[in-house]
């Protein structure tokens, strides 16, 4: 995440005399010289760049504002929008001063997929959700953002700095070379000379760096040249070192021997959750998430994230949730370090236990074992299902979160749910196409041959016509179903529909079985 | 127990069949009751259907245990296997315990009946109901219609076959569940005793819907009941005098409810009427057969 305007943009939105329209600039000191620090988008549309005297830039752009420069009131709020991004996106945020935020959201992306039942996700349409959502949380709080999503930091970092701005912002781990070919050597966080020193010798492009030799050039500029191409490459490896901001809750344990055995672990999980849940409790608070970090040996870093449906600090309920998960964690050499955060709180107040006195029996709190599934298959895959005003009958049910509240209507629950025609206990996914013999066009049908079966009708109720939902899918609006919900011989029910387009029959389906 | 003295008192008071079966009963339920271990007076959900109720030792669903339901192609009633139905009255253990499943493979054709039959008995209970699948052909509005609130249910779908057991199981354990379903391919000894076990220590009724990829039998196994549901042929349909329209019409559906095996009862056949909006099974045109059962002949419609 590149935030090209952050300092000027910070500045006005913790500044209240500032008038909006007005181009702004930042200067700072050096010496006895005013040199402009930072500048906002208008003034950077005129020309205006950081490094200028500020004399000049008053020139250039008459009615522009300056302010001092407060670099680390921008660091610190870098940090607390890092904060953000950590409770909603990604448990890895590190911040990336002075401009810049980097997020790892590997395994996070499939949060954001379209949840539309029946198909299947694309993980790819994921990381688009989450980029367009990013960006539209920060455009609503007025910071100017340009995002990439790659499969290495470098790339990321040179992708959301100097990438055109048409060209896709999402590039994978495999096209990381076609991506990044076109950019400027600049895109690579080297020293600011060396990309200067580099021009002069012909290198432009990092396309022109890849095929390069790399002998004389490392003996020349240092090892940084080729360590960054390939950080960038996503050929060797570079942690990120993940923000714990300071009012985190959180807790940590650091082992005199390295932890190898998970037994060794889960009792690690054991102390921390107890001391998380102390701390939570002192703050009235329960945690919603919760990111297990484990440093090993080597200081690598793994992250082990549980979510929970409800705010909740039992530790036991924790440290399973926790204990369940590590079973595919590699532990290297060894473990160093753990900590335990919970980057995303509620409050949680002591409940008021529901008594028969009052008329209302308790519900039952499913949040422990709904966390145990949902940890167990991942989330969305525990839910309930909620009827949808939607005669087409694979839309009339949706899914939702399994303890979502559950809507307070005048009439009955199961009212609610039924129509005028009944529906099949089992619905198929497809309609299966079936033949057919009617004996006249718009009477049931007398017999059906279904997988090579045939079944002859003896009873028959129908039809229920159902119309094409125009406004929902274009194609439909000439379509049209008439269902049927006969009996065969031997007393078994279907429900066959006979489709019609633009008012004339078509096939017949099989859609679902009554018993 | 009745005390052996007593029972000798009531000899010479009483006389006959009536006798004998209450003796019977009572020992029946006595011996269940020891094979059930820790629970001996564990409620039961009755179906409110007499001739149900009555054969079975608890005078209804046993809670707290697991039940197994099949389902099963519908066949005419004319050619159901005649030499099933004549077995009630031998050993109750050796039963129907490796039947074959005759046609059915677990599609979503053959446990549409089940499924409903299992929605009548979740709707009678109060609670919320966890129901474990991997199929997604399960269509919840028609939960509706069998009396269960379709809000009441929660959902775990899992990946594999495997993890909807594991699943039951975490959810068993959740005291404030009414009952857990489980829609499996098979269920071993194993598993159903762990199972049978995880619901008797808490007390939430478990059920699992069997849909075997293939034709197969039955496996032994440590389910306190195992029910077999298919659809039969309604009744023939009354006298209709519009012309217009030459396929009568359909009325409530009736089924086949086999009771394959059971602690303390004998397996027997029922025809009853499909549930209705309360989750009950119709009455009236309850029948059963098995020429054993006499006494039973006057609920049949």
């Amino acid at each position: 995440m590149y935030l090209p305007f952050f300092a000027t943009e910070r500045m006005r939105l913790t500044s209240t005399d500032l008038p909006p329209e007005a181009p702004l600039a930042l200067t700072t000191r050096i010496g006895a010289q005013r040199l402009v620090a930072a500048v906002d988008a208008k003034a950077f549309a005129h020309g205006l760049k950081p490094g200028m005297a500020a004399t000049q830039a008053q020139l250039l752009l008459p009615g522009l504002i300056l302010r001092d420069h407060a670099p680390r009131a921008d660091a610190h709020g870098l940090a607390k929008l890092a904060a953000w991004c950590l409770a909603r996106y990604s448990p890895v945020v590190a911040p990336a001063p002075p401009d810049g935020l980097l997020l790892d959201v590997t395994g996070c992306t499939h949060l954001f997929a379209a949840r539309t039942e029946g198909q299947s996700r694309n993980p790819d349409e994921g990381e688009e959700n989450l980029l367009a959502d990013l960006a539209s949380c920060l455009a609503r709080r007025g910071l100017t953002a340009r995002l990439a999503l790659a499969g290495s930091v470098g790339a990321a970092h040179a992708l959301a700095r100097f990438a055109a701005p048409d060209c896709s912002r999402i590039a994978e781990t495999e096209s990381l070379k076609r991506a990044l070919a076109p950019l400027p050597v600049e895109a690579l966080r080297l020293p600011p000379e060396t990309p200067q020193a580099l021009r002069r010798l012909g290198f432009e492009r990092i396309g022109d760096l890849i095929g390069a030799k790399r002998a004389p050039i490392t003996r020349r500029f240092g090892h940084d040249v080729f360590l960054r191409l390939d950080q960038a490459l996503g050929l060797s490896r570079e942690p990120l070192v993940p923000l714990i901001p300071p009012e985190l809750v959180s807790a940590k344990l650091s082992f005199v021997e390295p932890v190898i055995t998970a037994e060794g672990l889960a009792q690690a999980v054991e102390r921390l959750c107890s001391d998380l849940a102390a701390a939570l409790e002192a703050r009235q608070h329960g945690a919603r998430r919760l990111d297990f970090h484990v440093t090993r040996l080597d200081r690598s870093t793994s992250i082990v994230s549980v979510r929970m449906a409800k705010p909740n600090r039992a530790p036991e309920h924790m440290a399973r949730l926790i204990c369940e998960k590590l079973a595919g964690l590699d532990c290297g050499l060894g473990v160093e370090k753990v900590l335990l955060a919970a980057p995303l709180t509620r409050p949680l107040l002591p409940e008021q236990i529901a008594s028969e006195l009052y008329g209302r029996p308790q519900e039952p709190d499913l949040s422990t074992l709904v966390d145990r599934l949902a940890n167990r298959l991942g989330a969305g895959r525990i839910y309930r299902t909620a009827p949808v005003e939607s005669d087409w009958p694979e839309r009339s049910v949706r899914r939702v979160a399994a303890l979502a509240p559950k809507p307070r209507t005048e009439t009955p629950r199961p009212e609610n749910w039924l129509r005028d025609w009944p529906r099949p206990a089992r619905l198929l996914p497809d309609p299966m196409p079936v033949e057919v013999i009617a004996l006249l066009p718009d009477y049931p049908p007398a017999l059906f041959i279904w997988q090579g079966r045939r079944h002859r009708i003896c009873r028959a109720d129908g039809p229920e016509r159902i119309f094409g939902e125009w406004w929902r899918a274009p194609g439909e609006i000439a379509l049209a179903r008439d269902y049927f919900q006969v009996e065969d011989e031997a007393g078994q029910r279907f429900w066959l529909f006979r489709e019609e387009v633009g008012g004339r029959p078509q096939r017949w389906y099989l859609h679902g079985f009554f018993a | 127990m009745i005390p052996i003295s007593m029972v000798g008192a009531q000899h010479d008071k009483e006389s006959g069949a009536g006798w004998r079966a209450t003796v019977l009963k009572e020992l029946r339920r006595e011996v269940g009751a020891l094979e059930a271990g820790a629970r001996p007076d564990a409620p039961a959900l009755a179906f409110e259907a007499e001739a149900i109720d009555s054969h079975l030792p608890e005078g209804g669903l046993r809670l707290g245990a697991l039940h197994e339901i099949w389902g099963g192609r519908a066949v005419p009633i004319d050619r159901q296997e005649p030499e099933r139905t004549k077995k009630t009255g031998t050993t109750r253990t050796s039963g129907m315990s490796g039947f074959e499943n005759p046609g059915g493979n677990g599609g979503a054709e053959d446990i549409a009946a089940a499924t409903l039959f299992l929605a009548g008995l979740l709707a009678r209970l109060s609670g919320p109901v966890l129901w474990c699948l991997k199929a997604r052909d399960l269509f919840t509005p028609s939960l509706a219609a069998a009396g269960l609130d379709p809000d009441r249910v929660i959902y775990a779908e899992t990946w594999h076959e495997r993890d909807v057991l594991a699943a039951m199981e975490e959810g068993l354990q959740h005291p404030g569940l009414a009952a857990v379903v489980g829609e499996v391919a098979r269920l071993g000894l194993t598993a159903s005793r762990r199972l049978q076990l995880a619901a008797e220590s808490e007390g939430v009724t478990a059920f699992t819907l069997l849909r075997p990829h293939r034709q197969t039998g039955a496996e032994p196994t440590a389910a306190a009941t195992r029910w077999r549901i298919r659809s039969a042929p309604s009744l023939p349909p009354m006298p209709s005098s519009s012309a217009a329209n030459p396929v009568a019409g359909i009325g409530r559906g009736r089924w086949r409810v086999d009771l394959m095996r059971c602690r303390g009862a004998d397996p027997a056949s029922f025809i009853t009427e499909a549930c209705d909006g309360t989750g009950r099974l119709g009455v009236s045109a309850l029948l059963r057969d098995g020429a054993d059962a006499p006494h039973l002949d006057r609920s049949a419609a």
